[in-house]
C-alpha cells in the first residue's frame, strides 16, 4: 500500500484483458512495481491542506460530479483525438445487449474497426463472447459498484488500446438507474430495453431515457408472443425525452439491423 | 490514509449475507463527498456538511443520509451533521417561451409540447462544510 495517499489493492475494480487474464490492473495501484514511483491510475494531490480554525465555514461550491465530469472530458479528448466513436450502451440485465453487439461486431466489423469495453460486476463471460467474434475486447469488472464511471473508462481504454479509426462500444453494466449520472466521455448515450420488459420502463426509470439520444426496443421477434403494447412504448418515450431517436430489431433474427447500421454510420460520417 | 479506509471499507458492502450485494451510487456519492471535502480541510475535524440534491438528480436524499453515516466513519467528517437542500424541478418550453415546474421527468409543458428542457433539479453539489 502507499503510505503517502493509501492506494491499496483493496480496491474492488478489476480491468482485464481477456487475451492475458493472469494481469488484471486493479484501478488506484501504482503503475509501477519495485522502486516507488508515484504514478497511478487515477488523479489526487498529495499535499496535505492547511488546517482550518475550528467554527469557520468554507463555502466550496463544488459539483459532485465534477472529477467525474473532468476525467470524462479528458476521455473524450482522447477518443476524438484518435478519430474513435464512443457509445456508452446502458439497459437493465438482460434485454440483449451483448447478443446486439455481437451480431454488430460479425456484421460491420469490415466497414469499422470496432472495439467493446465491456463492464460487468463480475467474470469474464461477457468479454469471452465479444472476443470470440475476433474484436478487441477489455472487461471490467466493478466488484461491488454498480455502474461504470469516467475513471475505470480511461483505464480500461489504455488496455484496450482501440484501433483508429473507428467505433468502440462501451458495454455499462446492467442497471437502469445509476449509469445515467456518470458521463464516461462517451459521443452517444445507447439505451436498450426489450419487448419481455414493460412497455412503461421509460416513465420508470425516465433518468436513463432522458439521456439517451437513441432508444432501441429489442426482440421484436417476440412481440406474437408476449403482452407488449409498442404504441404504449414510443409514447411513454416521447414523454420523457423529446430528442431521443427510436430503433426496433431483433439481435437474434436480424430483422430491423439495417436501421441500426445505418444510425452508426450516420454518426461516424 | 482517508482513500485507505474507504477503499477497505467499499469491501463491507461487496458481499451481503445473501451473497452479491449491490453498492448503490448513493454510496459512490457519499465517499465523494468525503474526498472532496478533505481535499479541501485535511484532517480538521468537520461539524457540518450541506448539500443541495435536486429534486430530479437522481440521487436519493434519505439514501444520501444513510450512506453518509457509512462513508464518513473513521474519517474527519465522522458525526457530521448532513444538511440537504432539494430544490425543486423546472423547465423551460422551447415553444411557448414557459417555464413550469415539473415533479419528474415527465417533461411536457402545460401547452402541450414537449420540446422541454429541464433548468432546475438537476443539482448535486457540496455548498459548504462548517469546521469543528
Amino acid at each position: 500500500m502507499c503510505a503517502t495517499c493509501g492506494c491499496s489493492e483493496d480496491n474492488n475494480v478489476l480491468v482485464i484483458d481477456p487475451s492475458d487474464r493472469g494481469r488484471p490492473i486493479v484501478l488506484g495501484q501504482p503503475v509501477t512495481t519495485g522502486e516507488h514511483e508515484h504514478e497511478h491510475s487515477h488523479e489526487h494531490s498529495h499535499e496535505t491542506p492547511a488546517r482550518p480554525p475550528a467554527g469557520t465555514t468554507i463555502t466550496v461550491e463544488q459539483r459532485l460530479l465534477d472529477k467525474n465530469d473532468r476525467l470524462a472530458e479528458r476521455n473524450r479528448g482522447w477518443l476524438d483525438g484518435r478519430g474513435l466513436l464512443a457509445l456508452n450502451l446502458m439497459s437493465s440485465p438482460g434485454s440483449g445487449k451483448t447478443t446486439l453487439l455481437e451480431r454488430t461486431v460479425r456484421e460491420l466489423h469490415d466497414e469499422f474497426g470496432i472495439s467493446v469495453v465491456e463492464g460487468d460486476q463480475e467474470t469474464l463471460l461477457d468479454a469471452d463472447r465479444l472476443k470470440s467474434t475476433g474484436c478487441r475486447v477489455v472487461q471490467v469488472n466493478t466488484g461491488a459498484g454498480c455502474h461504470l464511471d469516467a475513471d475505470m473508462v480511461s483505464a480500461a481504454l489504455r488496455t484496450l488500446d482501440p484501433p483508429s479509426p473507428g467505433l468502440v462500444f462501451i458495454e455499462n453494466v446492467g442497471n437502469l438507474v445509476c449509469p445515467a449520472l456518470f458521463d464516461l466521455g462517451e459521443r452517444e448515450r445507447v439505451v436498450i430495453a426489450s419487448v419481455t420488459e414493460g412497455a412503461d420502463k421509460p416513465l420508470k426509470y425516465s433518468a436513463m431515457f432522458h439521456a439517451a439520444s437513441l432508444v432501441i426496443l429489442n426482440k421484436i421477434d417476440l412481440l406474437p408472443y408476449v403482452d407488449f403494447d409498442v404504441t404504449q412504448f414510443d409514447e411513454a418515450i416521447s414523454s420523457v425525452s423529446h430528442h431521443a431517436e427510436q430503433l426496433r430489431l431483433s439481435a437474434t433474427t436480424g430483422e430491423g439491423m439495417d436501421g441500426w447500421y445505418n444510425w452508426l454510420r450516420s454518426r461516424v460520417g | 490514509m482517508v482513500k485507505a479506509r474507504l477503499n477497505s471499507r467499499s469491501c463491507l458492502s461487496r458481499r451481503s449475507s445473501e451473497g452479491g450485494g449491490f453498492r448503490m451510487h448513493e454510496l459512490s456519492i457519499a465517499e465523494r463527498v468525503v474526498e472532496a471535502v478533505t481535499e479541501r480541510t485535511g484532517d480538521a475535524h468537520i461539524r457540518a456538511v450541506r448539500l443541495e440534491v435536486g429534486q430530479l438528480a437522481g440521487v436519493l436524499a434519505d439514501s444520501l443520509r444513510f450512506c453518509f453515516d457509512v462513508a464518513t466513519d473513521g474519517t474527519p467528517l465522522a458525526g457530521a451533521l448532513l444538511d440537504i437542500s432539494e430544490p425543486a424541478g423546472q423547465a423551460h418550453c422551447s415553444s411557448c417561451g414557459a417555464d413550469f415546474a415539473v415533479d419528474d421527468l415527465i417533461l411536457l409543458c402545460p401547452c402541450g409540447s414537449a420540446d422541454v428542457q429541464v433548468i432546475a433539479g438537476q443539482e448535486l453539489k457540496i455548498l459548504s462544510v462548517e469546521v469543528g
